[in-house]
């Protein structure tokens, strides 16, 4: 078993609650760091613990906080980014409802190493029952001193509020969270400047997501080195992997990075191996976001090394034969699963997600779903095929926000690599409409239910 | 249906906390938890005269209130039954069998995707993924969330929601089922 810094005590009866969780050491890292350690030490441990952004990106922690300005007489913010809505992402809402005061320590001591007076935790508006339990952990912390004013006679203040969103997934990049914030729509904002210039309010700002801002509790804890020391070269520490989709232990599990992919699929530790014992077919690793793999290129890197649950390994040969560690939303898909009607699904989902000021994402998205829609419905040619390629080439790297690059890469991969799946989907022409958007409902492997055509 | 559109005191109470949460100046930022609180307050949906109302208490233009409550998924621009069934039809629940769940539930309803029932029950929505992968297939309704559904779990569902005959709203007390 790999250590659990985040989940140690999540089975603990009563752990939401503050008693608990104090007795279990929880508030720990807020006493030392206040009483013990200027802000910028705080900073430096966890610059030392390697941390990197656990909502997708990958940034490391330690460097953006080291960019945030502090100018005389202007308050800064931190604010935590739970507005969780990668496809296939569900951990922070687990972290959040089974541990609210892991998150709310881990603000404080955040807030603290930047010198922020006020603090806010964005979360999506679907997760209004996590907003209840963070409000009812955020009282019971008041009470205890944890927060408020001169927080255990350190002489530090901070306040601490939730903000729920209204449903959308562009929430999630961090200048259209800060839009929302301010009750706007989501519409990204163009950077430079960025948040940690000029973010909320203006003011400077650092946006972390919530897994993130939990980790700085064991990072300040046991110090960084202590952190880094786990995990394999740039990918240290543990993460929270959201697996899903036709595996037979779907759920959350705190890996330690470094775990092999095959491992992870098929021990009864983690996912426990495929649903129905049926055949793997392809997983998307870190959120509907990255690129898909077949089943030989997420076990093993085009070199033939097995492929591990690190940034750098499932990140291996580039978008040509490799992915990324994104979210941790890992979507496993059985050898049932129709490939040109999944990405009929995900583009739908961008499309739907679009917040409509880039023409190239708007547009694109919309256009990529029609012709997707068309190829399943059976009315598709080889040039759609190509069209979609050139389309979401387009889209990539040209819109104010990576929402655009988002769409693209599940199109751009599905093409790469099952594209001999699109052309079967061509050749038969309106007899695909037969094939189920899934085989196993009629309990055919995919060659079966083609040929039966 | 109410017929007054305004607050009561305790709800102007919990509006004028909310308010209080940022900096003197910036009420605009409570535009989304108040237009959450309103649509549970006037039977769901908002109306243009409650996104005025909105707008007058936060000294905010009509308009910056109907752009916001245009861009988010969660606000209902058109009146919706009490129970609005939001089904999660992206990725993992579609792998899941999100399809079967919202056929299902147009055959035992008598309606499509969007409509409300005539007796102003149940409304049917889709939605994009709503963070429960690893549950699917899911739906919600209200605040609370159904998981690892089957469609003998949808029937007691539905069974259930028209015996209580009650509004659901985001602010309903949840039961924790499973992760």
């Amino acid at each position: 078993m790999g250590r659990k810094l985040l989940t140690e005590h999540i089975n603990v009866p009563g752990i939401q609650g503050y008693e608990v969780y104090r007795k279990m050491g929880g508030y720990a890292s807020v006493e030392k760091a206040v009483k013990t350690m200027k802000p910028e030490e705080v900073v430096e441990e966890v610059k030392k613990s390697g941390l990197r952004g656990r909502g997708g990106a990958g940034f490391p922690t330690g460097m953006k906080w080291s960019f945030l300005a502090k100018p005389e007489g202007v308050p800064r913010y931190l604010v935590c980014n739970a507005d969780e809505s990668e496809p296939g992402t569900f951990k922070d809402r687990y972290l959040m409802s089974r541990l609210p005061h892991l998150l709310i320590e881990g603000m404080i001591t955040s807030s603290y190493a930047l010198g922020a007076n006020t603090s806010y935790i964005y979360v999506r508006g679907e997760y209004y029952y996590v907003i209840a339990i963070l409000e009812k952990a955020i009282a019971e912390a008041y009470a205890a001193g944890w927060l408020g004013k001169n927080i255990q006679g350190s002489g530090y203040d901070l306040d601490l509020y939730v903000q729920p969103g209204g449903g959308a997934y562009i929430c999630g990049e961090e200048t259209a969270l800060l839009e929302s914030l301010e009750g706007k729509r989501g519409n990204p904002r163009i950077k430079p400047p960025f948040p940690a210039i000029a973010g909320l309010y203006g003011c400077p700002t650092v946006v972390n997501n919530v897994e993130t801002i939990a980790a700085v509790v064991p990072i300040v804890n046991q110090g960084g080195d202590a952190y880094a020391a786990i995990g394999i070269g740039k990918s240290t520490g543990t993460k929270l992997i959201s697996a899903s989709g036709h595996i037979k232990k779907p759920g959350i599990y705190e890996i330690e990075l470094g775990v092999p992919v095959e491992e992870f699929i098929y021990s009864d530790e983690y996912c426990g191996g495929i649903l129905n014992d049926k055949k793997l077919k392809a997983v998307v690793a870190g959120g509907s976001s990255v690129p898909i793999l077949p089943t030989d290129l997420i076990l093993k890197t085009a070199a033939g090394e097995p492929r591990l649950m690190t940034y750098e390994s499932l990140a291996d040969g580039g978008f040509a034969t490799g992915t990324m560690l994104g979210s941790g939303g890992f979507i496993v898909m059985d050898e049932t699963v129709s490939i040109p009607k999944n990405l009929w699904n995900f583009t739908r989902f961008y499309h739907h997600e679009s917040c409509g000021q880039c023409s190239p994402c708007r547009e694109g998205t919309g256009w990529m779903e029609k012709i997707l829609h068309k190829i399943v419905d059976g009315h598709g040619s080889l040039e759609d095929i190509d069209l979609l390629w050139e389309l979401q080439r387009k889209i990539e790297g040209n819109t104010i926000c990576p929402l655009g690059d988002a769409a693209a890469w599940p199109v751009a991969s599905a093409i790469r690599h099952f594209r001999a799946e699109f052309e079967e989907y061509v050749k038969h022409g309106e007899k695909i409409k037969d094939v189920k958007y899934y085989f196993h409902t009629n309990n055919m492997d995919p060659a079966a239910a083609y040929s039966s055509l | 249906m109410t017929t007054e559109i305004k607050f009561n005191a305790e709800t102007m109470a919990t509006v004028q906390q909310i308010i209080a949460r940022y900096p003197a100046g910036k009420q605009k930022s409570a535009l989304l938890p108040v237009l959450h609180i309103a649509q549970a307050e006037f039977d769901g949906w908002l109306s243009p005269e409650v996104m005025d109302y909105v707008a007058s208490i936060l000294n905010l233009q009509p308009i910056e209130v109907y752009e916001v409550a245009s861009f988010y998924s969660m606000y209902n621009l058109k009146p919706v039954g009490k129970c609005l069934l939001e089904v999660c039809r992206t990725s993992s629940c579609w792998l899941r069998g999100a399809e079967d769940v919202v056929k299902h539930i147009e055959k035992r309803l008598g309606i499509k995707e969007g409509e409300t029932t005539t007796d102003g029950m149940f409304t049917l929505k889709t939605v994009e993924c709503l963070g429960s992968c690893g549950t699917a297939p899911m739906l919600m309704c209200g605040a609370q969330f159904h998981e690892n559904l089957t469609l003998e779990k949808v029937d007691a569902l539905l069974d259930n929601l028209r015996r209580e005959n009650k509004r659901k709203t985001y602010f309903d007390d949840v039961v924790i089922e499973s992760y």
